[in-house]
Order: C-alpha cells, then sequence, then structure tokens
C-alpha cells in the first residue's frame, strides 16, 4: 500500500458564480513525481493555491502532509517546498545570504544552515559564487539553487510551479536530475509545466479542462487511453474541448 | 529586409557583460525567422536595437535599408514591436489602447481592421474592458493588435509564447502564419525549442552570441553524429547505464525516450547496444534510428 500524501476530495473553489476549481479529486503518492497539466486558465493555479494553504476551499476536502487545508493551513507551508519562476530569491542577497534567509525562516538552527549551506553548495559547484549576489547569476543556476532552498527544511512535498521556463535545453534536463534525485529519497515533486516532453518525465499526470481534472493516468496510460503516441495529442484532445475563454 | 553586422551590447559599470556579443545575420522579406535561446541569451537586447530603443556599441544594423541609428524615426514608422513584457495601458480598455496606438501612428482602426480583424474578433466581447483585467492570453492578443494597427513592414515579437500553454501555442503560430500571408516580415524570440520548425530560418543563441543560422531542416541534418532512440522500461536506470556505454558520446531524456548519439561510422550499434542494455536488467527496450531535431543539434552545441 502506498503511502498518500495529498488526498483530496470534490475540492472546490468559486470565485462569485465562476467556478475557478470544480470538484477535483486525486491523490498523489509518497515519492511520485506528479504532473500537474492544464491550458492557461483551467484553474492550476488556484488548485495548488489551496494545496499550499494560500487560499480557502469553497467546499470539498483535502489534506496535504496530513494536514487539513482548512484548519491546519500553516502546518501545511512548514512541511512542503515551493517554487515558482515568479516568486524564489531574493536577487539583492548573495547565494549564503539566502540560505541563510530561508534557513531561519524556517526555523534551522545556525548549525543546520552552516552544515546545509556547504553541502548545497558543494553539490550544485557554486563554491565560486557563494559570496556573489544571486541577480549576478545565470538563470539556470537561479533555478537550480531556488529548487535546493525550496527542499532545505526537508519538507515531504515541494510543489513546482512552471520551473523550467525559459532555460536552454541541457539546463532544462539538469534540472530534471535535480528532481528524479529529490524523488528518489521520497521527496514528493507536484510540478506545473507547459513542456509537454517533461510530461513524460513524470510517474503520473492531471489534465485539468475548465476547473475540472479530465484526465489521470501515467504518461503511457493516458496515451494508451487517447489512442495515440504522443503525449501533445493527448493535451490538444483534451483541451480543445474547453469552453472557457480563460 | 533586416541586417545586422557585427552588432555589440555590454551592460555593467566597466562593460563586463557582453549582452549582445558581436552577432550578424539577415532576414529576407516575407520571411518568419526566429532567434531562439534561453532567456538572459541577448534576445531582447538585439530587438530592442534594431527597433531603436537601444543604440549598438559596435556594429550596425538596418531595418528596411534604414539605419538603427541615423534612421531611427522612418524604422518606427514601419516596424510593428511588442516587447515581452505586457506593456500596453492597464487603465485603458481593449478598444482605447487600439485606438491610442492607431492614432499615434497616424492611422485609425478602419484603416487597417483587415489586418487585425481575425485576431480582434476574439476581443470584440471585451472591448470595453480595462486591458489591465484581461487574462494571460487576451493581453497577448490585444498587444498583437496595437502591433499591427499600423500595418507594419516588420513585425518584432519578442517570447510571445512564454508561459502560454501549448494549445494557445499552436494557435499563435498559426495567427503567424496568416500575417506572413500579407507579406509582413515577421522576427519572432522564443525559448521553446520545438517553435523553431515553425521559422522558415532560425538563428540559435547562447550567451549573446549566435550558434548558427539556417533553416530548421537544414539544422537538423547538420547534426554530425548518428542519432538514436531509446526506451526501456525505467528512465532513470536507462539513463545510467547509456553513460556508461562506451561508444555513446552522448545521451540525454527526451520525452518518453532517452536520445542516444554514436559515431556515425559505427557498424550494428544498435545490436550492441541492446545486448549492453539487456545485459544491464532492463526490459522492453526499443532503439531505432532517427533524425535530429533543432534541440538535439542545440544541445550538442552546448555541451
Amino acid at each position: 500500500m502506498e503511502e498518500v500524501v495529498i488526498k483530496t476530495n470534490k475540492l472546490t473553489k468559486r470565485f462569485g458564480d465562476f467556478i475557478a476549481v470544480n470538484e477535483i479529486t486525486f491523490e498523489v503518492y509518497k515519492g511520485e513525481i506528479f504532473g500537474f497539466l492544464g491550458a492557461n486558465g483551467a484553474g492550476k493555479t488556484t488548485a495548488m493555491r489551496m494545496l499550499i494553504g494560500l487560499s480557502k476551499p469553497t467546499s470539498g476536502s483535502a489534506t496535504v502532509a496530513g494536514f487539513d487545508v482548512y484548519k491546519e493551513r500553516e502546518n501545511i507551508k512548514k512541511n512542503i517546498g515551493y517554487m515558482s519562476q515568479k516568486f524564489s530569491l531574493y536577487e539583492d542577497l548573495t547565494v549564503l545570504e539566502n540560505i541563510g534567509f530561508y534557513g531561519g525562516i524556517y526555523g534551522l538552527s545556525d548549525a543546520q544552515i552552516k552544515t546545509k549551506s556547504d553541502e548545497l553548495i558543494t553539490s550544485l559547484g557554486l563554491q565560486n559564487e557563494a559570496k556573489k549576489l544571486v541577480a549576478s547569476l545565470p538563470l539556470g543556476w537561479k533555478q537550480k539553487l531556488s529548487f535546493s532552498v525550496a527542499l532545505l527544511h526537508q519538507p515531504k512535498i515541494v510543489f513546482l510551479d512552471e520551473p523550467t521556463g525559459g532555460v536552454d535545453p541541457l539546463t532544462r534536463r539538469q534540472f530534471w536530475d535535480l528532481i528524479y534525485a529529490a524523488s528518489d529519497k521520497g521527496v514528493t515533486i507536484f510540478v506545473t509545466t507547459h513542456y509537454l516532453d517533461e510530461a513524460e518525465y513524470c510517474n503520473r499526470i492531471s489534465i485539468m479542462v475548465d476547473g475540472k481534472i479530465e484526465a489521470l493516468a501515467s504518461p503511457e496510460n493516458l496515451k494508451k487511453q487517447f489512442n495515440t503516441h504522443s503525449m501533445d495529442e493527448v493535451f490538444y484532445e483534451l483541451a480543445r474541448g474547453a469552453k472557457r475563454v480563460e | 529586409m533586416v541586417t545586422s553586422n557585427n552588432l555589440v551590447k555590454t551592460y555593467g559599470k566597466r562593460h563586463e557583460i557582453p549582452a549582445v556579443d558581436d552577432v550578424s545575420f539577415s532576414v529576407n522579406e516575407g520571411e518568419i525567422f526566429g532567434l531562439i535561446g534561453p532567456d538572459g541569451s541577448g534576445k531582447t537586447s538585439i530587438f530592442r536595437m534594431l527597433t531603436t530603443l537601444l543604440l549598438p556599441e559596435g556594429g550596425s544594423a538596418a531595418v528596411a535599408s534604414f539605419d538603427v541609428v541615423k534612421d531611427y524615426r522612418q524604422i518606427r514608422k514601419i516596424v510593428g514591436y511588442m516587447p515581452g513584457k505586457f506593456s500596453l495601458y492597464p487603465d485603458l480598455s481593449v478598444e482605447e489602447n487600439l485606438n491610442f496606438f492607431a492614432t499615434v501612428f497616424g492611422t485609425t482602426i478602419r484603416e487597417n481592421y483587415e489586418l487585425i480583424k481575425e485576431i480582434y474578433v476574439q476581443l470584440e466581447p471585451f472591448k470595453k474592458r480595462r486591458a489591465g483585467k484581461l487574462s494571460g492570453g487576451m493581453k497577448q492578443k490585444l498587444a498583437l493588435c496595437c502591433a499591427l494597427i499600423h500595418k507594419p513592414k516588420v513585425l518584432f515579437l519578442d517570447e510571445p509564447t512564454t508561459g502560454v500553454d501549448p494549445v494557445s501555442r499552436k494557435e499563435f503560430w498559426e495567427m503567424l502564419k496568416r500575417l506572413k500571408a500579407q507579406n509582413i516580415t515577421i522576427l519572432v524570440s522564443t525559448a521553446y525549442m520545438d517553435e523553431a520548425t515553425l521559422c522558415d530560418r532560425i538563428a540559435l543563441i547562447h550567451s549573446g552570441k549566435i550558434l548558427t543560422v539556417d533553416t530548421p531542416a537544414n539544422i537538423s541534418a547538420a547534426y554530425p553524429e548518428k542519432l538514436l532512440e531509446v526506451k526501456a522500461n525505467k528512465m532513470s536506470a536507462l539513463l545510467n547505464a547509456l553513460s556508461r556505454f562506451q561508444k555513446v558520446s552522448g545521451s540525454y531524456a527526451f520525452g518518453e525516450y532517452a536520445h542516444v548519439s554514436v559515431n556515425r561510422n559505427e557498424e550494428n550499434v544498435e545490436g550492441e547496444l541492446k545486448n549492453y542494455l539487456q545485459q544491464a536488467g532492463l526490459e522492453n527496450i526499443e532503439i531505432k534510428p532517427i533524425k535530429a531535431s533543432v534541440e538535439d543539434y542545440f544541445i550538442k552545441l552546448l555541451k
């Protein structure tokens, strides 16, 4: 029996008359790489904001890392990591300062921060950049650093919101090496992406259309289900039916 | 239609950051030309120099035979520019924005309506809405209408599809094809490698340098090695095994397959590789030779 780390039941978010997320029900297992796909405006971000404790659901239920999304939102925040293109590191702080700052926020002791900083800087090969401002790093390094910082407090689940946008194809693959390594250690990865080849790297993916989860399976089974060899076609087939004008 | 000769632009107090490093290329009339490269590779700086918003520090460039430094006034009349960041007036409505841009260029919406009609009909239901309140996709369509309203000869689109989902991206490219049919020359930048094949010609760019300029087909054909796609029951184990096989010069994940480069002169390397992978404990192994994509070529150049 696989350990369930995210469980939702008819989770719903309304804004007035608009149903942004419409009764989504799914489970995510420990150590799984779970791809959360959908067209712009399908409701991915709203769903994710409920799961990470930033937005209160209208109805339905969900637990994340064992905590309730209505009543235990602060506990959720402590037990997850989050990284997005929009929110990541402080550009005006150095690499070390960023690690120290986030370590402090998540309640790590000075000694722990020191150990973690050394580990992280060695594993990312950032020895020469440790005291440089984050602003001066290439985007690919920022993303890798930002991912590692999201893992500092050893969360059970990491939420990645389009983590690899805009980087070169080689750096994108190096980033996925980091994702695999974290997943091998038992960290659950919940990731959104617009790159359909990246969907193939996930254990299972869900595809949202107009607020609902219209498909959920392994990439292989999804392709079988839609009788095609390409993930692009699965996505087009589903998303083309969308009625919402974002 | 557009030429860039050894363009140079640096940033930093001591000009220590070369943003655009000796960049040369030319774009033919009526062509869709793609600048393909990651964020920070210099795409935006090149576009800003060509649209006369930034002065080059070295080299020269021309649009429709007008020099980007001396003849900037003429250039501004004949180019449309859609920056990567949304830069319309958020407090004006859809209609007001469009009217504003038409007026600035001394024209009217009516005069060039045919050109934007197809895009504008999708915006029409929201024409009284403030631009700042539009969704991402609608903002993008409005920005494109505003860049087209004076019927430019050359259209510059800086990362128009960044963060846009695959279905909307496809629609956007179909729109570009129809604009091209109206004889508008289009320069478009993107970090999405799969969009490269939708351009007539492309320049691959990295760290401010152009790596190559050619048609997507020629770039694929120029891949120097034999490329195989390999599939097995477990991707991470497969990549691990591939990295230890001597005759493999490069391997990486590519969707559900691993792409594997081997020397062109290797005979029957497929058979050898299959045996090796079986011995490594992998199952359901499939190996077949394939044509390289632009992305494969780009990865090769970066390594």
